[in-house]
């Protein structure tokens, strides 16, 4: 599966557009990491624990994605876009939107 | 007496607020000197926000490029901002904080770009988000800044002809 945010894939044709896809996922963060982020207010610096937990959120939302996209029939995603939005407090609701496309290589390369 | 029961009260935060001006001065001061490191060792990539893909770019290489990264205020800076929100005006100490944070994701995007072999990435976004935890009584402040693109890899020679094509008609 190609993903990309751009609307073509260099090297490759757009055959057939198969529609919007989308997957989402909320996480809540949990109390060990929430002290520690407490401690780092104090002095400023990466919350890694943070970072690793919307890593990991962000991943599972686009291999929603992708799963639809697959069920679609699709071997591509174009223009994939990502939000997000705070549901309540300390829960965050991470999407990843994008265009299912089955796409083939071109049959001559690009610059001719 | 009254004195010294006013200072045993102002104390912690005394020492608070010098802990975040200190150490967190040392932890902003040290990032910014890695980030110039890693983003000159990154110099040969270049990034853009357009959508095109670049003429002459190959097949190889390509695909979504994402770098994120969580960052905390310090004691200091927060207080800071709070006695700024009273007057108004430019909050000097986070445009510090988000300008770390938004060179950070990028060079965590970039670098796995460089990791591809690519040496541009086309149509990068940002996108910030506050991870909770802005409680409102406390002084603390964390933020997200996500950035994404494509990766893509445009050979040298190719822009090299095309740069020069494009003189030579202008001359």
């Amino acid at each position: 599966m190609i993903v990309v945010n751009i609307e073509t894939i260099p090297g490759y044709e757009i055959l057939e557009v198969r529609g919007l896809v989308q997957g989402n996922t909320i996480r809540a963060k949990h109390l060990g990491r929430d002290v520690a982020a407490g401690l780092k207010n104090l002095v400023g610096g990466e919350l890694r624990g943070y970072t690793e937990l919307l890593t990991e959120a962000r991943r599972q939302a686009m291999e929603r994605m992708l799963a639809q996209a697959e069920q679609l029939g699709a071997n591509a995603v174009v223009n994939v876009r990502f939000s997000t939005s705070a549901v309540t407090q300390g829960a965050a609701e991470l999407y990843a939107y994008g265009t299912a496309v089955v796409v083939a290589p071109q049959a001559r390369p690009a610059e001719a | 007496m009254l004195w010294l029961g006013l200072f045993i009260q102002v104390l912690p935060f005394l020492v608070l607020l010098t802990l975040g001006f200190t150490v967190g001065g040392f932890v902003e001061r040290a990032h910014f000197k890695r980030l110039d490191q890693r983003e000159a060792a990154l110099r040969s990539i270049i990034l853009t926000d357009l959508r095109r893909v670049p003429p002459g770019a190959s097949g190889q290489a390509f695909g979504l490029v994402t770098g994120e990264v969580v960052i905390a205020s310090d004691y200091f800076k927060t207080f800071a901002a709070k006695m700024k929100n009273l007057f108004g005006g430019e909050l000097h100490t986070f445009q510090t904080l988000l300008t770390r944070a938004r060179r950070e994701a990028l060079v965590r995007m970039m670098e796995k770009a460089q990791a591809m072999g690519a040496n541009r990435v086309i149509n990068v976004r940002f996108e910030t988000s506050t991870v909770g935890a802005m409680r409102r009584k406390k002084l603390s402040a964390m933020v997200e800044l996500y950035a994404y693109g494509t990766a893509v890899y445009v050979p040298e020679e190719a822009t090299q002809r095309r740069s020069d094509e494009a003189t030579k008609g202008s001359a």
